[in-house]
């Protein structure tokens, strides 16, 4: 029975795929690059993380990250919102550009630059706060909101944007760590689209959730791509074939091969990508 | 071939764990009974511990109090120079006739009874009298202790049985104050005095009011300079500092400075604040700039420890949407921590309220007889209050250090339910 149903899960879920990145594959070559990588070196202490990266991540959609563990994808995914400057003996080198901007300039405020580059993490890591708060507090640092029934309605939009405002709508002072781990991911994706950011970073925003908020927040992800430019690190393959329209391979700190979904997973150029996406290795 | 090491039936690896299973159970239940004793040795030194003390102390809040109506004879007023005039003896006078006798004429009677009645009956008779010389010729009833001995007396620490050579009172003595007591002359009570009065030369007046003043304002010092210079320093070394070998030797530096012991400090104090800075001796400002210097290392080490614990994850979360790094501390890893660093705050709190050594460095030991005047004022503090009565020479002085370490001991438990509560307060959960 459980097999049968599974198989019927699969069939039913296969075509969307194929939709996804057909739609993904045609309309990819039209979007212009938000972010342009070129000649990323990352150093931690001694030992180098990343060589010589250069990736373009295309406006409205959503760029997958992939390879093993280790790899450096999540190294990278840091460098775009420089979360790697807070961590001690961290290096960078190359260009980074969002919008023809470097944003390894000096001259390039970190606090903005978060601003405008959101970023959901591999736990959901919503404040000891209430829901309310949690939300809140993005917009309210940066002075976004001028008054109260302002701050009130970013909450609200960003909580319906996020899918929540349904669930949580009358509970607002509550603790939003008392929320299921999938809801409390959709807050803190909340909490990222709250102060409008124009690139929404993922470090495996699923990794810690089952496979029914999983599948909430794939959705999810798939609703924000009309609106924002979304790089997402996973370990799932299958996710990154269903939620990604381009797809970057990974493999020991260096940018293996990049290219449509669709491509990548029928016909990738580099034999690592071969090996490592038929599970070969990884 | 190494297969030949293992049973290669399942039952016979069966009965190998389980003829091991036994040493392990009965070492759970060794290591249990262990924990037990342990537990139970450290609770019976509690109960001996208190209870010593207050089987020691408790008596310190009996108090005997003679209660009696004086005629103020203006015969025996200098009219113009009141506080020349022998009251002592007018109270001395008035309870020999009460007790159906008469002075003689050297006076040994009437200086016998000032033996076992308090100087104070004396005072607040001439104090009245000072402030309103209407009363002269009316009749004023006095209430004051009985002096320490006749207390002791009454509490069963003198006996007559002992011989009168060795006592302090003799059996005259002894007979008035059982007269005295059966004629309702002499009432027992709660004694509040303890509480509301300060040192004094005379046990039977001496209360702890100086020094638990002297303590809270001392503690008030140490806290509000100990605890934001502590906590700013824990949270600047661990949150922002850049961790090189600069950083290093602070931090080592800090940890021995955390076991530097504390008569050290008072020297310090007594170097740098009344020797080069002119503090005034024997302050709260001065004892609580010493104990701030003392409670500073524990404050900072108990800080990192609970900004250490914060989750990274909290961190990240407040960094990715933007935070600055001092927001991020401020809002949101600050508070986290404030369970601990206020765990942190009260036990140094706790232990500088305990401190007597570095004290003793700073001229605290020292007889202030009342309530200190200001934080520039003399000022004595509990445990060196104890001290000093410990070393003073009349008995009744030992039965009131017992009280004063019961009046310590509730303080510091006052203090430790008010951390409780407040970290209670402050605890959130992530």
């Amino acid at each position: 029975m459980t097999t049968q149903r599974e198989d019927a899960h699969a069939h039913e879920a296969a075509p969307q795929v194929h939709i996804a990145v057909d739609k993904g594959h045609a309309a990819l070559a039209a979007l212009p690059a938000k972010i342009r990588a070129r000649d990323v070196n990352v150093f931690y202490g001694e030992k180098q993380a990343l060589f010589d990266v250069a990736l373009d991540v295309p406006e409205n959609s959503v760029t997958a990250l992939i390879g093993p563990s280790g790899c450096g994808k999540s190294t990278f995914l840091r460098c775009i919102n420089r979360m790697n400057d807070t961590i001690q003996g961290c290096r960078v080198q190359g260009r980074i550009e969002l919008d023809g901007e470097n944003l390894n300039d000096k001259a390039i405020d970190p606090v903005v630059l978060r601003a405008r580059v959101g970023m959901v993490f591999q736990k959901p890591n919503p404040f000891p706060k209430t829901i309310f708060e949690n939300v809140a507090y993005g917009p309210r640092i940066h002075g976004i909101a001028t008054g109260k029934a302002e701050l009130e309605a970013i909450v609200e939009s960003s909580l319906k944007r996020a899918g929540l405002w349904g669930e949580v709508h009358d509970r607002l002072h509550q603790p939003g760590t008392g929320l299921s781990g999938g809801q409390q991911q959709r807050l803190v994706i909340a909490r990222a689209i709250a102060v409008s950011p124009e690139v929404i970073l993922m470090d495996e925003p699923c990794s810690a959730l089952d496979p029914i908020a999983t599948a909430r927040i794939e959705e999810l992800i798939d609703e924000l791509r009309t609106q924002y430019c979304i790089v997402i690190v996973t370990h799932s393959m299958a996710q990154a074939a269903r939620v990604s329209q381009k797809t970057a391979f990974f493999h020991l700190g260096k940018l293996v091969e990049a290219g449509p979904t669709g491509e990548i997973f029928t016909n990738p150029r580099d034999s690592r990508t071969q090996d490592y996406i038929t599970g070969r290795f990884g | 071939m190494t297969d030949a090491a293992l049973p290669n039936s399942p039952y016979a690896l069966r009965q190998i764990v389980e003829a091991r299973l036994k040493a392990r159970h009965a070492q759970e239940k060794r290591f249990r009974a262990y924990g037990l004793i342990a537990i139970s040795i450290a609770l019976a030194f509690l109960f001996l511990l208190v209870g010593r003390i207050v089987a020691q102390g408790w008596t310190t809040f009996v108090d005997y109090r003679v209660t009696v109506p004086v005629f103020v004879d203006p015969q025996r007023i200098h009219a113009d120079d009141i506080p020349g005039s022998n009251f002592d003896l007018m109270i001395a006078d008035q309870m020999l006739a009460r007790l159906g006798t008469k002075d003689d004429d050297v006076g040994t009677k009437s200086s016998k009874i000032m033996q076992i009645v308090s100087n104070d009956l004396g005072f607040q008779l001439l104090k009245q009298v000072r402030d309103n010389p209407s009363l002269i010729g009316k009749t004023i009833t006095v209430v004051g202790p009985v002096k320490a001995d006749g207390a002791l007396y009454f509490k069963g620490e003198m006996k007559r049985s002992t011989p009168e050579a060795e006592r302090k009172l003799d059996n005259e003595q002894l007979t008035w104050l059982d007269k005295m007591k059966s004629t309702g002359l002499v009432s027992s009570g709660f004694n509040t005095s303890f509480l509301t009065k300060s040192d004094s030369t005379e046990p039977e007046q001496a209360g702890v009011l100086g020094a638990v003043v002297g303590s809270a304002m001392m503690l008030l010092v140490t806290g509000f300079l100990a605890i934001p210079i502590g906590v700013l320093a824990a949270t600047y070394l661990e949150e922002f500092a850049p961790k090189n070998r600069w950083t290093d030797v602070v931090e080592v530096n800090i940890n021995n400075l955390a076991a530097v012991p504390s008569i050290v400090y008072g020297l310090l104090g007594l170097a740098v604040f009344i020797n080069w800075l002119h503090v005034p001796r024997s302050s709260p400002l001065v004892g609580g700039l010493v104990m701030a210097l003392m409670a500073l290392p524990t404050v900072i080490i108990a800080t990192r420890s609970a900004l250490k614990a914060v989750p990274p994850s909290i961190r990240e979360a407040a960094l990715g949407v933007g935070a600055s790094k001092t927001q991020t501390v401020f809002h949101h890893v600050l508070p986290l921590a404030m369970p601990g660093v206020m765990t942190g705050a009260i036990l140094s709190l706790a232990h500088a309220l305990g401190e007597t050594a570095p004290l003793l460095m700073i001229g605290m030991v020292s007889f202030v007889p009342g309530v200190p005047e200001g934080f520039t004022g003399a000022a004595t503090v509990l445990p060196v209050q104890v001290f000093i009565w410990e070393n003073a020479s009349e008995r009744a002085f030992h039965e009131r250090t017992a009280g004063a370490i019961m009046v310590l001991l509730v303080f510091m438990i006052v203090m430790n339910m008010a951390a409780i509560l407040l970290r209670r307060r402050f605890e959130r959960r992530w």
